[in-house]
């Protein structure tokens, strides 16, 4: 009932409103041009210095996905769900460079985009728009992993209906006010918004990391008691340690999610909100501190076990917030609530940011109505971030995954399929244009029917239950699992290697390189630092 | 608008972090612990810190270079 929870909703409803207030007011912060200008509203004036960059991309990597899924992960299933530790940190050296060369190349053109991008480089359409529509649909099911997020807080304290539409009613209205600061405020509404969700995040981990295993006997205890938990338990794969099993997957994991994060279409957009390339850099070597913070909470799912918790309804993506609700006095508890929500908003906002370039840029622009305007091209792009969020209803509502991660791996397996357009096409222009079509398509018919293959353990659904595949399902005589996204793009690769040369030995044309070797390495030049319009004095 | 250089051999550095996180095999065991925590979960966090050296370590070598 949530009359008992009254002091947690109105320490959750007074931080809720209050950012949302930042939000729209946030059009007005560091304004360096007109709003309705696609670098403005959806690259913040392309200024943003070390501290901003680092609360953005900080907001964009550690969302609901740290705060509710990957502990609800540790909780029910163990040590595989820790995969997401390993994965935060091999991404930084992984990615550094590539990420410094997509700066300087989108600085040196003017792009908002990847596919703007790919475009450019493979002086093709066709591929740009694969890649486009590739980011869109591969953000949605991230967008949802969000909103299941902030529906983890708010049924904790009993705001969930009763039935049908209602049930998702309380949901509704926070994306509503998350959607209308988007549209006003573009990226400076996360950005601004980011400092709150920090300090309150920060704050939460650093009171729970202490507090809880005080109460609950210290972290030895919990570990013992999530042991003893999965020693019980029936289920195979669980344990706090790997078996010989699921290793594999582990790794996989790691490593696939890392090349997507990598190539999600926000975090590109908040790589190149940046003011210059050692901007980048020195965020490569800073962001890794919020994987510490990531590593704790994970581990607050076993806090759960020792504390007896159970999840809200049924629903293990609650755990965390159940787990607050039990322990932490109930005006804390609100404190902890609103970080998770706050933290959910942030990473939506600049997601559905995101998405709607891409539409922007890459579909309505380049097909639909060629030679529009800025202002035209930002009246779009307002739009669309509105019908993105609406995507991402569809995901929450249509595919319910055991494990609400699922949300952002199976999104994962779709974004890795622009590898080598992409991540590959910073390095090289070797791969044929066509070849890379062919490879995208088999890439991702291979990774979308490996995902109707994985069945879900929990509600008996034979399909998209999940994104780690058996090799048994796959004619392996091997009971071992693999991330489906990994074989995926395994997939892609061999195919677009093998294409590109058949297309060259049979002399099939291909598009021209639309950028120069030295574009990669272009930086903003220090004098025009210097007496640059934009100053981190705000900050 | 300058240009800057990404080659380095102090580059090569960087698949240390890389490399060791994902051989599971070398720490996936309970023991020794450290404050309670199994080393396979106080090793994986150690290696937050390794991986910040790391990074920051090349990102200064690669600017005294240039």
């Amino acid at each position: 009932m949530w009359r008992d929870h009254l002091t947690q909703i109105i320490v959750f409803g007074v931080l809720f409103l209050g950012v949302s207030a930042l939000g729209f007011a946030a059009s007005r912060w560091r304004r360096t041009g007109s709003l309705n200008h696609l670098d403005e509203w959806g690259l913040g004036g392309r200024g943003f210095g070390g501290w901003i960059t680092w609360f953005l991309l900080g907001g964009d990597i550690y969302t609901a996905y740290t705060f509710v899924a990957v502990p609800a992960l540790l909780f029910a299933a163990g040590a595989t769900g820790f995969y997401a530790v390993p994965y935060t940190v091999i991404v930084y050296p992984l990615v550094m460079f590539a990420l410094v060369r997509l700066w300087s190349v989108s600085y040196k053109h003017g792009f908002v985009t990847p596919a703007d991008f790919v475009r450019k480089r493979y002086e093709s359409r066709t591929l740009a728009l694969l890649v486009a529509i590739t980011g869109i649909v591969a953000t949605m099911p991230y967008i949802a992993l969000q909103l299941v997020g902030i529906e983890a807080a708010l049924k904790t304290m009993g705001l969930v209906g009763d039935s049908g539409f209602t049930r998702h009613l309380p949901i509704l209205i926070a994306f509503a006010i998350l959607a209308a600061y988007t549209y006003s405020s573009g990226l400076r509404a996360p950005a601004l918004i980011a400092f709150v969700k920090d300090s309150l995040i920060y704050l939460v981990i650093i009171v729970a990391v202490i507090y809880l295993p005080f109460k609950l006997g210290g972290w030895g205890g919990i570990f013992d008691a999530a042991a003893a938990k999965f020693e019980a338990s029936a289920a195979p794969g669980d344990g706090i340690l790997l078996n010989a099993n699921n290793q594999l997957n582990y790794v996989t994991l790691a490593l696939g999610s890392a090349l997507a994060l990598f190539l999600y279409p926000h975090t590109a957009t908040g790589i190149l909100a940046s003011r210059d390339r050692g901007v980048v850099k020195r965020n490569m070597a800073a962001l890794p501190a919020y994987s510490l913070a990531l590593g704790l909470i994970a581990l607050l799912g076993y806090a759960a076990i020792a504390a007896g918790t159970k999840p809200v309804l049924g629903d293990n993506n609650t755990i965390v917030p159940a787990l607050f609700d039990g322990l932490f006095p109930a005006w804390f508890a609100g404190v902890a609530f609103a970080a998770i929500g706050i933290g959910a908003l942030v990473p939506a906002a600049i997601m559905s940011i995101a998405a709607a370039n891409l539409f922007t840029r890459n579909i309505w622009v380049e097909f639909l109505d060629k030679g529009a305007s800025p202002a035209r091209e930002a009246r779009v792009s307002k739009i669309t971030s509105l019908l993105v969020k609406f995507g991402a209803l569809l995901f929450v509502v249509g595919i319910s995954p055991q494990f609400a991660i699922d949300l952002q791996l199976i999104g994962g397996v779709i974004i890795l399929q622009t590898l080598p357009s992409v991540g590959i096409g910073l390095y090289t222009r070797w791969f044929h244009k066509g070849a890379l079509i062919a490879g995208w398509a088999a890439g991702m018919g291979a990774g979308l029917w490996m995902l109707y293959l994985v069945p879900n353990a929990a509600t008996k659904h034979e399909h998209f239950g999940g994104s780690a595949i058996a090799l048994s399902k796959l004619g392996f005589d091997s009971p071992r699992t693999l991330y489906v996204g990994f074989l995926a793009v395994a997939v892609n690769l061999a195919v677009a290697t093998a294409g590109t040369l058949i297309l060259r030995a049979a002399k099939v044309s291909d598009g021209g390189d639309g950028t120069a070797p030295a574009d990669y390495t272009a930086d903003r030049s220090a004098p025009e630092r210097e007496v640059s319009r934009y100053t981190e004095a705000a900050v | 608008m300058t240009n800057g250089n990404d080659r380095s051999r102090w580059n090569w550095l960087l698949a240390i972090p890389v490399a060791l996180p994902l051989a599971t095999f070398l720490f996936n065991f309970d023991g020794p612990r450290l404050g309670g925590f199994p080393l396979f979960y106080w090793l994986q966090l150690a290696f937050v810190g390794l991986v910040v050296a790391v990074t920051t370590l090349v990102y200064r070598l690669s600017k005294r270079e240039r």
